[in-house]
């Protein structure tokens, strides 16, 4: 499992990276939008891979921690998930905004 | 319900946060309403960071903590008060309320939601300086970036649009750096409470230091990209020349905000006490500081606008700070630490005198003024002018002066603040054992000091040119119609670097104090991992 984890991640921020520093804009939104997916899988890893186990413990039992998933990163993730789609489109519309106001779809709004 | 002065260490936050949603559910043709509301909320702000301030200031060290949810530290979310997020707290209400009361004059009517953006940013701001804990100080980072790129859009247009691409899409990498770091972070020491990492850092196994150094600098690195570290700074002058004037005045301080979480998290996980990971990333931050400052130097002097030549200044603000941090020295960092405050007012006031002065240079660049004031209305104009504007004749010898002292304080000479601030660092540098004692200066000093005494020269040269272009130069160039409460907000940001002059004494002992507590932060560690719990009150007891 740890290796199919990595090799998603790993795919998923290259093609992220390489569509970063492409020129179009709708190429930068999707390659920020593969690389959020890529952090918040790194991010739910952090919390160490886990199959089958509960993340909330129950009051007064004697706690194995080795029992239960990290519930943190989870809840990180849900956060980061949320702020990442927030900031996604915010930038589709300044995408469009620009589209419109300069006529291309350059990054820099203008063809070279 | 009784709000205690324990509550105050949360208001910061709440307090923008409020007034922002209710603005929302005014229209925006109620502008003096709205203006009214958010001015009086950086009021109530600038109240509570000064009380703050006095707290922390006079608690000798110890930190105020505030346990959101109640749950017994390191658990779960926490705000804390030290000196440091105190000053930075009253900082950015010092700058909100000059910005606020410029925008009022013209330019919160450019767009829609001014206020509330207005708000919500000062809301990221605080929440940022006073969190405990990392993941916090990403979501208000977030709020803090959100806000700010819809201040960056204000006043529209295909320029803003342009350069503000530009800059969400390279905060939106930086944030999931921020991201990345803070997640090898929590893989490594299984916490994310900044006191808690302070505790845990040193005791990090050598197999897994690889792992939460890299962490580290990936984190760090969000914070560079912030505060304009050389080469990741392209975006910042064109981003800052492109703002609204009012807009950039507050944004001199989102620089800054990647400088404090700098200097704070690199003195409590990488400090004197942290083992094999000591001093890890001080010469990236030296030497990176003083690329950057090298850089803003030049780029103040090549700047033909006088736009980009403030938007270069802030490049030199952040490197001279990133490189004296760097030096990781008790002195210097005090010296810093007032070199932060003097020069965020100075590039906060210059922000908005600029806009006062090229509104003379270029009449067809600001159709905005020219739609608000059809030349039929002038005759009844003058007859308010006592109230609403000050008189023609002394407009440009205000301008004039402003600008003189904008230029002495960027250059750091005397008798401004700029030149206590600089005097400082220099002073510290030279003296790496103390005043008097006989101490090695390392050549890197030297570098700095060479430097810092040429960005001086630069931002000299570079005034002198723009403002003999820009008042003497012209034959017939027309005098800007500037409002008082245009002329006011400037004036009274650098009447206060006159303060910080006459007051340079216990100034510099509270940076003195501030740097003495982040050098020494077992109080702050200690203070957040015993803060009491608050006892819940019975239902129905009395008192």
């Amino acid at each position: 499992m740890e290796l199919v984890l990595s090799l998603a991640i790993g795919v998923l921020v290259s093609s992220g990276v390489w569509l970063l520093v492409r020129p179009r804009t709708y190429q930068v939104i999707i390659g920020l939008a593969l690389l959020s997916y890529a952090v918040n899988l790194f991010i739910f890893s952090m919390g160490r891979l886990r199959t089958n186990m509960p993340p909330i413990v129950e009051p007064g039992v004697e706690i194995d921690p080795a029992a239960f998933a990290d519930p943190v990163p989870q809840a990180l993730v849900l956060t980061a998930i949320v702020i990442g789609f927030a900031t996604t489109a915010l930038f589709l519309v300044i995408l469009l905004a620009s589209r419109g106001l300069t006529g291309t779809d350059h990054v820099d709004g203008r063809e070279p | 319900m009784q709000m205690g002065p324990e509550h105050l260490v949360i208001a910061p936050i709440v307090i923008p946060l409020v007034a922002g949603a209710l603005l929302l559910f005014f229209d925006d043709r109620e502008r003096r309403l709205k203006a009214s509301i958010s001015a009086l909320s950086a009021a109530a702000l600038l109240a509570v960071s000064i009380a703050l301030l006095r707290i922390s200031h006079y608690g000798d060290g110890r930190v105020a903590v505030y346990l959101l949810g109640n749950w017994p530290p390191p658990i779960a979310i926490n705000l804390v008060v030290d000196r440091l997020s105190a000053i930075m707290l009253v900082l950015t209400a010092v700058l909100a309320i000059p910005a606020l009361l410029f925008s009022i004059a013209r330019w919160h009517g450019a767009g829609p939601h001014f206020h509330t953006l207005f708000l919500f940013l000062l809301m990221g701001l605080n929440g940022a300086f006073l969190t405990g804990d990392l993941f916090n100080l990403f979501v208000f980072f977030e709020v803090m970036l959100a806000a700010s790129y819809g201040l960056m859009l204000h006043g529209s247009g295909p320029f803003r649009v342009r350069a503000g691409l530009h800059y969400i899409a390279i905060n939106l990498a930086a944030s999931l750096l921020f991201l990345i770091g803070v997640a090898l972070i929590y893989g490594v020491t299984g916490t994310l409470n900044m006191a808690d990492l302070a505790i845990r850092i040193p005791q990090v196994g050598e197999d897994s230091r690889m792992m939460l150094e890299a962490g580290a600098g990936i984190l760090g690195v969000a914070f560079l990209v912030k505060a304009g570290l050389w080469p990741l700074s392209f975006w910042l002058p064109t981003t800052y020349t492109a703002a609204a004037a009012p807009v950039a005045a507050i944004f001199a301080i989102m620089s800054k905000v990647g400088v404090y979480i700098l200097l704070r998290l690199s003195l409590l996980f990488f400090g004197a006490s942290a083992g094999a990971s000591a001093g890890f990333g001080s010469e990236v931050l030296l030497y990176g500081g003083m690329a950057t400052l090298a850089f803003g130097a030049i780029g103040v002097l090549a700047s033909q606008s006088l736009g980009r030549l403030a938007g270069f200044s802030v490049l030199v603000s952040s490197g001279t700070l990133l490189a004296s941090i760097g030096l990781v020295q008790g002195d210097i960092t005090a010296g810093a630490l007032f070199y932060l405050v003097s020069s965020t007012l100075t590039i906060s006031a210059f922000f908005m005198l600029i806009e006062l002065v090229e509104r003379g240079q270029d009449a067809a660049a600001n159709v905005l003024a020219v739609t608000m004031e059809a030349y039929g209305e002038g005759e009844e104009e003058e007859e308010e002018e006592e109230e609403v504007g000050i008189a023609i004749p002394a407009t440009l010898a205000v301008l004039g002066v402003s600008f003189a002292v904008c230029g002495i304080l960027l250059a750091g000479l005397p008798p401004f603040s700029g030149f206590i601030a600089k005097f400082a660092i220099l002073t510290a540098m030279l003296n790496p054992g103390g005043l008097g004692e006989q101490g090695v200066i390392t050549p890197a000093s030297w570098w700095l000091v060479a430097l810092l005494i040429f960005s001086g020269l630069s931002a000299l040269i570079a005034m002198s040119r723009a403002g003999i272009r820009a008042f003497w130069a012209p034959v017939d160039g027309s005098v800007p119609r500037v409002l008082l409460i245009e002329i006011v907000p400037v004036a009274a940001l650098l009447l206060l670097t006159l303060a910080l002059t006459v007051q340079a004494g216990p100034v510099m002992r509270f940076m003195e104090a501030t740097a003495g507590s982040l050098y020494a932060p077992q109080p702050y560690i200690d203070g957040v991992m015993e803060a009491p719990r608050a006892v819940p009150r019975q239902k129905g007891g009395e008192e």
